[in-house]
């Protein structure tokens, strides 16, 4: 096994591991925290100094 | 402050900030002197301020002064309030904001003296490259150690891209700034010829890719939604944008280098990792615009959203061509043409110079103790002054871009060159005069948010309000 085979290996691994990623995002379990997350800039009353009527989500 | 309660640290924000506007404003100032220098040669004075001294330190001041202080002053925004915490780090902050301005003073003075390694975007000679590590591992060590305390379990998409963009710098600088000083303004590259071109554009692309993308993606993560009032369009597209841009980003550097003793392999695979990160940038773009759908009547009377939403769009054209660019037959018509410096320009003012003014807009009032900017008028006036210069700087690169590329390659029936080098200048001028005027309306841009910025600073109070708990707060 030269270095090459390494990096064949290397690439191969990165592309696997991006799907594992999208298919983590995507899947039907963790719709319910990512919308959570989105929310996070929001997670806090509007005492910021400029209380702007459009800063609180839907 | 109050004993009782911990508050936010604005201090290092609203220090930030205020210096993105004279860096914007000192940075394009020097990018209208060598534009006008191209068109009146008469005005390249001296040895210290002749086009070849000024060009160095109009990227620098742009990029690492005015982009630079953006990057800082809403990253450290944007993770205090959404971990629910205090900026940690203690001296190390007030390190990062005095040591960030000396480098820039440093670079002001060193560049016009001709003291330079030669490295695009990384002229910098050692000492200061340096100090640069120094500060930006303070940086690391703040903001790492700020999300380490947070209050919240998750962290928020802004700063994963924050984050990435403070270790990849750091990567990237350590790695092409490895050179053999020869005295205390000198040294010479640890690598050579091919390799140490190679070296350079892996830098250069992405410096591009993470300081100039993945940092003002954290800023439109954040600053798009807050000020649409409506959370990001798909958290989990934004999550795949994420990791897509960090693992195909590294690979596009060798587009820099095409058709030059680089292997042609090498050059092969940098144009098709270019073609594969426009997916990202797309999806990243499309998350970003679509966040205001159901809401577009927002943009009509919000210039802050006018500045958000029309750099996602300049951002969304300048990755659209950036990868056509890349194209070994495109580039063989468009190295080395202007078409590359209107290509950077779409990219710099339209994306990263209009997402920063929005997001300082934002910002300003809110660390002022001000309800809103001085005038919001002045807001849209700097709204369309800015993209009339920046349409007028890209339209003319574009059209003087392509004639330089037709011109340079046209031969005769017997091979020899059908135009001398001095018929494409002359040929350029009167778009380069095109590009005076657009650089000058973006310069005016900043010269009016200056002035509304010093307005609204006036009589503003500047206390820096409790750590907000993280509210139960459920879609």
């Amino acid at each position: 096994m030269d270095i090459n085979d390494l990096r064949s290996i290397t690439t191969v691994l990165s592309m696997l591991t991006f799907l594992g990623i999208a298919w983590w995002a995507y899947s039907r379990g963790n719709k319910g925290r990512f919308e959570e997350a989105a929310n996070l800039p929001f997670a806090e009353h509007d005492d910021e100094g400029a209380a702007s009527s459009t800063s609180h989500p839907r | 402050m109050s004993e009782t309660q911990t508050t936010y640290n604005y201090k290092v924000v609203r220090q930030f900030t205020v210096m993105t506007v004279i860096w914007g404003i000192v940075g394009m100032l020097v990018g209208v002197i060598i534009a006008a220098q191209l068109v009146w040669p008469e005005l390249n004075f001296g040895p210290w301020l002749h086009f070849g001294r000024l060009r160095p330190l109009h990227t620098n001041a742009v990029i690492f002064a005015f982009g630079g202080c953006a990057l800082f002053a809403t990253s450290y925004w944007c993770v205090q309030r959404t971990c629910h915490t205090r900026l940690w780090g203690g001296p190390l902050i007030p390190l990062t904001f005095w040591g960030w301005q000396i480098i820039i003073v440093l670079a002001a003075v060193t560049l016009p003296l001709g003291l330079t390694t030669g490295k695009e975007y990384a002229e910098l000679e050692w000492p200061i490259d340096i100090l640069v590590t120094v500060v930006w591992v303070s940086y690391a060590i703040v903001f790492f150690g700020t999300i380490a305390k947070r209050t919240v379990s998750h962290i928020y998409v802004a700063n994963w891209f924050f984050g990435a963009m403070i270790i990849a710098v750091a990567l990237l600088h350590l790695g092409n700034s490895c050179e053999i000083p020869v005295s205390f303004v000198k040294s010479y590259s640890c690598y050579a010829g091919a390799q140490d071109a190679m070296v350079q554009w892996w830098y250069g692309h992405n410096a591009v890719g993470f300081f100039l993308t993945a940092g003002f993606l954290g800023m439109m993560y954040y600053f798009v939604p807050k000020q649409a009032g409506r959370p990001v369009y798909s958290y989990r597209l934004s999550v795949v944008h994420f990791w897509a841009l960090i693992f195909t980003y590294m690979w596009a550097g060798p587009h820099h280098l095409h058709y030059t003793a680089l292997p042609d392999w090498t050059q092969s695979v940098g144009m098709i990792f270019s073609l594969i990160l426009l997916a990202p940038s797309w999806g990243g773009m499309i998350n970003g615009i679509m966040t205001l759908s159901g809401a577009w009547n927002k943009l009509r009377d919000d210039p802050i959203l006018k500045f958000l939403i029309t750099s996602l769009s300049f951002y969304g054209m300048s990755t659209f061509e950036g990868p056509m660019m890349s194209v070994k037959t495109v580039n063989a018509l468009s190295h080395y043409t202007d078409w590359t410096v209107g290509h950077v320009h779409s990219g710099a003012l339209g994306w990263v110079a209009m997402v920063s003014i929005g997001s300082v807009y934002y910002l300003l009032p809110r660390l002022f103790g001000k309800q809103e900017m001085y005038s919001t008028k002045l807001i849209t006036v700097h709204f369309w002054v800015a993209t009339i210069g920046v349409v007028l700087y890209i339209a003319s690169m574009w059209v003087a871009g392509v004639m330089q590329g037709l011109m340079w390659r046209a031969v005769n029936a017997d091979g020899t060159l059908a135009y001398s080098f001095v018929e494409a200048v002359k040929g350029s001028y009167p778009f380069w005069a095109i590009r005076v005027l657009g650089g000058v309306l973006f310069l005016g841009g900043m010269l009016i948010m200056a002035y509304n910025m010093f307005k609204t600073i006036a009589g503003g109070n500047t206390q820096d309000v409790p750590v907000v708990a993280a509210a139960a707060h459920h879609a």
